[in-house]
Parts: structure tokens; sequence; C-alpha cells
């Protein structure tokens, strides 16, 4: 593109996709996340692509396992109803180390809950939404422009790794519009001889699996995988910090949660109060260690979240309880003010 | 100006997110930051429609306006709604053919625009949100400049045909 | 000395698990075969399914994914989908593809898929241990039909071939059975019919073939084999269903 163009979050994550080589797309209708399948639909036809809308979320995820093993790019998006269906096949290609992208446009639940923007799936995200032990790469975008850049980077994270990346937007993050600029990237791309691509009667059968019968066996899966996953809660962590330099305290926020932050932060520094705060990008894996590090500094820490404190426990445990941890949150669809955010923190001052 | 928080709001139908989109690139053409935030659910046609604008010399926080510096309503909901948000100072913009009763507040400045009546005598009842955009583009201290360009990108190309009497529409407001 | 029988080159040295008298391995083998003589091994991907045959991915000598429990058509679909050059076949059991997984074989043929689809009907859970099947004849005794399977409570049996003949993607529906040789040769021809028609472009082919489970059914082999005549057959008429290639289009 080169120019910036205004463009809704979910619209900026589907041209990002296709930047970033993905030629297959499976959905099916979930407000507020449905313009990136509208978008794949118009775009998919005409570069050659698949975008199919499936019979049901579970199918969708399914589908995408199927093009995953074939070993190229694909993605799924929904928002935290569909999310919750999906988890069956996420399990599964966490279980095959699958790479595949899956985009949650959160809502308010839990069951079929609300609409309006959420961040309550915090945990279902994180922690392993499915059966067994895995996790997600777990990205947050703050704006349409990360919701973009980090599209690319899941895809370049899920292909390094062997493993879903995942997006966690909210309503408000998909509905929006703001200044983009996509460029053509180079793809980034991995070798896959695990793919299956035929034998072409040259190799041995590649077998995409995660049945191990032999306890001892899966095991050894399970260890070779969190090895993996150390390297990645090692060398993949994003985050940013914004005024923490002489911060007193530390809004801890992602999303649109941070945004909100951002204006409260800024009211506050007029005050003269030193708060600061550190945005996570990277949920999983999540900034233990940028945390800790202010955790002498800071009086307290304050994490803003449209959940009834999910994130908070992760903080806290970041931490390790040296400080207080206070929680300011709306939910079911409602978004914390600036004003909400300046008096939790006038609280917090006060207390600490 | 450091930041402009505008809040549009009215009857799903009336235009309320294309006026909204068409000063945020007006904004994005100026060089400025901007965002914009829509209501989205049901009401998409006939409910309330609403959509926050910022337009900012610096990166904009929440892209929410709850606290508009200038407010344009389309229907009377909107106006009982928010009438009491605005900043004092604010402007509120009220589409009079449609709203007959008065803005209450003293410490705002109001501007009556018969916005959806002249719409209808121009015989483009579709574009009274661009009549009163017009007008408050006029009050903000917006020229018309970049018009050609920011209609270019917001109208479709196979819509060319719209972006003549969308034009005329916003210059009908403008010189009000 | 020539040889005159011998594994098909698409068939690996892995031994089969399957129990004694199990039908399985016969269905193995005519689906191996079929891929030796379209001569189509090294172009083929399977989806293994949940269930007695979920370690398919171990007999056959191609590129194998395996599916969750009902999904293989949905992973077959993105498999084609990924890469239509190439032959893609699901191989599922009756719990699989006609209980947990009925949406996505119904939508598979909705959208005539090109995958060829290779379903065995045993009319029982095998895996865990015989329990009743979508596919389960009335009053059959399975381990959670323990009086016998009672439709009034439970409702009827779901006949694969003749539901999916209504959908209007689908397009070569055949039931067969493996009960004794003459069936067996039919049931090679169908098999065969349905991978041609993937290489042709024709879109969602399906096999039902009329299987056994001694083990669960509580019979020997022999017996087995007796009891799909006498009872399989009667419920699950062989036959072509659909066939939209077909001279007078379907049955």
């Amino acid at each position: 593109m080169g120019e910036k163009v205004l463009m809704k979050g979910n619209e900026a994550i589907a041209e990002a996709a296709i930047r970033a080589g993905c030629r297959h797309y499976f959905g099916y209708p979930i407000t507020p996340q449905t313009e990136v399948a509208a978008y794949m639909s118009k775009r998919m036809p005409k570069i050659g692509g698949t975008f199919l809308q499936a019979e049901s979320e579970i199918a969708a995820i399914n589908m995408v396992i199927g093009v995953s093993s074939t070993g190229k790019r694909v993605m799924t998006s929904s928002s935290s109803p569909g999310i919750s269906l999906k988890q069956e096949g996420i399990s599964y290609l966490a279980g095959c180390d699958l790479p595949a992208l899956v985009v949650n446009v959160e809502r308010g639940g839990p069951g079929l809950g609300g609409i309006q923007p959420s961040q309550s799936d915090y945990w279902q995200a994180t922690k392993a939404g499915g059966h067994g032990d895995y996790h997600n790469l777990v990205l947050a975008p703050a704006s349409v422009q990360e919701m973009a850049a980090l599209t690319i980077k899941g895809f370049e994270l899920a292909d390094k790794y062997g493993m879903v990346a995942m997006i966690l937007a909210d309503g408000t993050m998909g509905q929006m519009m703001e200044p983009v600029e996509i460029d053509d990237i180079e793809i980034k791309t991995v070798d896959k001889p695990w793919a299956l691509t035929g034998t072409g009667m040259k190799r041995e059968h590649n077998i995409v699996n995660s049945l191990y019968l032999k306890p001892d066996l899966l095991e050894i899966k399970n260890f070779e995988r969190y090895e993996k996953y150390a390297a990645i809660e090692r060398d993949e962590v994003m985050y940013e910090e914004y005024l923490m330099d002489d911060a007193e305290y530390c809004i801890v926020a992602f999303g649109i949660s941070a945004r909100v932050a951002k204006n409260a932060i800024n009211a506050a520094r007029a005050e003269g109060i030193k708060v600061g705060m550190l945005r996570p990008i990277t949920l999983w894996p999540f900034p233990k260690d940028a945390l800790l590090a202010r955790a002498d500094q800071c009086k307290a820490f304050i994490s803003v979240e449209m959940s009834m404190g999910q994130m908070i426990e992760d903080v806290e445990l970041a931490i390790k309880c040296k400080k207080p941890v206070y929680l300011c949150n709306r939910v079911g669809g409602m978004i914390p003010s600036p004003e909400e955010v300046l008096a939790k923190i006038k609280e917090v001052g006060g207390a600490n | 100006m450091s930041a402009l928080n505008i809040l549009y709001a009215g009857f799903g139908g009336q235009g309320i997110l294309f006026s909204g989109k068409f000063l945020a690139y007006e904004g994005l053409i100026a060089g400025k930051h901007v965002s914009w935030l829509p209501s989205y659910g049901p009401e998409m046609r006939g409910g309330t429609a609403n959509c926050s604008v910022i337009i900012s010399d610096e990166e904009v926080g929440s892209p929410i306006v709850d606290k508009p510096d200038v407010l344009v309503v389309m229907n009377l909901p909107s106006l009982d709604k928010y009438e009491n948000e605005v900043v004092p100072g604010g402007k509120i913009f009220v589409d009079s053919t449609l709203i007959e009763r008065k803005v209450e507040r003293t410490d705002v400045e109001v501007f009556y625009v018969p916005a959806t009546g002249m719409a209808a005598e121009k015989k483009i009842p579709t574009l009274a949100n661009m009549i009163i955009t017009g007008k408050m583009l006029k009050e903000i201290g917006i020229d018309l400049d970049n018009i050609d360009v920011v209609l270019g990108k917001i109208v479709s190309a196979r819509h060319q045909d719209l972006l003549e009497v969308n034009k005329d529409a916003i210059k009908t407001g403008y010189d009000l | 000395m020539d040889v005159v029988f011998k594994k098909p080159h698409a068939l690996t040295d892995a031994p089969l698990h399957y129990c004694p008298g199990c039908t399985h391995g016969i269905i193995h083998r005519l689906v191996a075969e079929v891929i030796d003589e379209l001569g189509i091994e090294g172009e083929t991907i399977g989806v293994a399914s949940v269930g007695c045959s979920v370690m398919a991915y171990d007999y056959f000598n191609v590129d194998f994914v395996q599916a969750a429990h009902g999904r293989a058509p949905a992973v077959a679909t993105g498999v084609k989908r990924s890469d239509p050059s190439k032959v893609v076949f699901t191989y599922q059991g009756d719990g699989d593809l006609a209980a947990i997984g009925t949406a996505e074989t119904v939508h598979s043929a909705a959208r005539r898929e090109n995958i060829t689809v290779i379903f065995v009907n045993n009319a029982i859970y095998g895996m865990t241990g015989g329990q009743m099947a979508p596919t389960t004849l009335p009053n059959m005794v399975t381990q959670t039909s323990p009086y016998g399977r009672n439709v009034e409570a439970v409702g009827y049996p779901i006949k694969v071939c003749e539901l999916l003949s209504e959908v209007d993607g689908a397009a070569y529906l055949e039931r067969v059975a493996v009960n004794n040789v003459a069936n067996i040769r039919k049931a090679k021809a169908a098999i065969k019919k349905a991978f041609q028609n993937q290489l042709d472009g024709k879109g969602f082919s399906l096999v039902e073939v009329v299987s056994t489970c001694p083990t669960n059914w509580g019979l020997t082999p022999a017996k087995a084999l007796e009891f799909v005549e006498t009872d399989m057959l009667p419920y699950y008429p062989l036959g072509v269903y659909k066939d939209i290639y077909a001279e007078g289009g379907e049955k």
C-alpha cells in the first residue's frame, strides 16, 4: 500500500493475513468479527485462495487442521462463544504441533453473553482453553496498525514454533477504524518436512497425529513441547512501557483497556501523580521479568481489564506478590472510562 | 487544537457512520492522528447509531468519545442522551427538521441546521448527514480544500456519481 | 516360483491391531489394492478418524492426518482445498460418521467436496467396548442398550446412504458388504469407483461398507458374517443409492 488508509481492525487482520501469504480462511458468522470473513470472501476468490463458510466453528477449525497439515498458512476467526467451540481443534493443533492463526474478537460472556467488547477470554486464551497441557502464543493488539502487524507476526511465530498463534482482540479493536499502513512484506517461510504433500513414492509416509497410546511416549512429547515453550518464554516476550522511568504506580493493561488507561495516566501525570503503564503485547508468553523488574520501584500495581480479574493473577505471580495489585475493571461489554481509571489511580495512591 | 472529540448520533440509516468516516479522513489527509469507532449491533437499521471520531495532534488514547467537544445529533433520543455530556464551551449541531426542541444548556454553542428538510428540497434526501457535516466543518475551522480527495477515499468506485452530490451537500451546509 | 498373492504396496508391514474375524482388515486391503491399481499411492493423503480405525495412519503407506471424532470430512476438506491435485480419503466408523460427525458428513456432501469417504458400518462402537451406535439395529443388545435398542426411547438407526441420497451435492453413494466373496468383489469395485470419481473431479463419493464386530456382537467370526446376512442387510439393503453420472441418475 505504502500510504495510510482507514481500515477497521477486522479488515486490517484480513488484509495482513493475505499479505502474510495466507490463502485459506475458514469461518462461521458471529458478531463482532464478521468483517474478517466478509473481507476474505471478497478477496480470496480473486487471488486463487479459499474462503469457505463452514457449517460450524468446529468444522472450520478442523478445516484449518487439514490445510495446516499440508504445510500451508491458514487461519480462522471468531468471537468468544465461537472460540469456545474451536477449543477441541485448538487442542488437536497443539497435540499435532501444527501452526495456525486463530483470531478471537472478544465479546461479553459467559454463555451467549452479549456482543459488546470484552476481555474475559484471557484465561481461555492463555491457560490452554482445550484439554491437555499446552499453550498458544497469544498476541494482544492495541491499535488497528497492531492488528495488522501482529497478524503477520502471528503467522511467523506459529510457523517458527509449530503451534497456534491467537490474536486476542475485542469488539472495539475489531470495529474501530484507524490509519493503517500494510506494506508488501517478505514472507518468512520455514521448512516443513513433516507436511502432508503425498509421498511421491520418494519418502516414508508422513503422519500428523496427536495420539500416543504408550504413556511413556506421550510423556516425552509433552516434555519436548514444554522445552519449546520455555524457549518462547525466553525469546518472544513483547511489551511496551509508557512513562515507567519514574513511575511509582504501574498500570498493567492490554488492548483497548491500555488505550483507555493511557488517557487516565496523562490526566494523573497532569496532577503530579507518577504513574506509568506496562502493556503486555504477548499475553503468553507473559512479560513476567519486565514486571518483576518494576516491582521494587513501584508502590503498587493496577490491573485494568474488561474481565472480573483474570490477568491480575499473572501480574501477582510475575511480581511474586511483592507489592499490592489492584483491579480496575468493567465487564459485560462495558468499557472503563479514563475517569474511572483515574479515580482508581488516586484511590490506590491514597492507600499506598 | 490538540485533540478534537466528535460524537455523531442519530438513527441507523441516516449515514451517521459515513459522515464520521468522512471526518476521520479529513483528519488523516491533514496529517493528524485519527480514530473512528461505531456503535455496532442489532441497531444497524432504524435504531440508534452513533460514532466516535477523534482528530488529534498526538496519538489517540481511548477511541471512545463520551465527553464530546462536538456533538452532531440527528434525532431527539440522541440529543436527550448526549446533551449533558458535551464539554462546556463545546458545540452542538442539531438537525432542526427532526428535533423540535431547543438545547437547554447555555454553556455550549448551538447550531440549528434544518438538514433533513434542506436535503428533501434539494432532492437528496439521504444526504442530510453531509449537509450538517458541511456546517460543522465551517464552524470547527476545517476548510473544503481536501474535499475531493476525501470523498474519493470513501465513495466506492462503483458509485462515483455519488461523489458530486455529496460534495454539493457538504458545500450547501458549509455556505449556510 | 511365481508370487500369486501378496500384500498391496499401499499397506505397510505394521501388524493390524484388529480383533480376529473383524472385517476392517479386508476393507483396508481393498482400499490399498485400489490405491495400487490406480497408481495413486504417492499422491494420496488419508484422514483417520476416531474409533477402531484410529490407527489407520500406521497401516497405509500414504501420508495421513488423524482427525478428532467426527471431524474427518472437515479435515479432508482442508487438505483437499489446500491441494486439489492430491487424492484425499477418509476412513470412518459409524459412531464417528453418523453420530458425532453428522454435520460434517452432511455438509461435505452438500458442498460436493471432491473427496472419497470409506464408511464402515458395524452397528456398534467397537473401540470403546461395544456401546450402542447410531446404526445399531432395533432391539439389538449392546453395552448401553442392555435390554435391546428401544426405538421408542432412543430413536431409530440412521441409514446413511438413504439420508445422503437426498443431499443434492452427493455424487456417488453405494452400500456394500464384505461378508462373502461375491460381496467383497462388489465392495472393491465400489471403492475403486469412489476413488476414480475423485480423480475425475466428480465430487463427494461415499461407500458404506456393512462390516462385522464379532467381539462386541458376542458372536464367532463365522456367526458374525451370518448376522450380516440375516439381520444387517435386511435393514441396510445393498446397492447404489446415488450416482449422478450414471444413466438414470439415482436409485
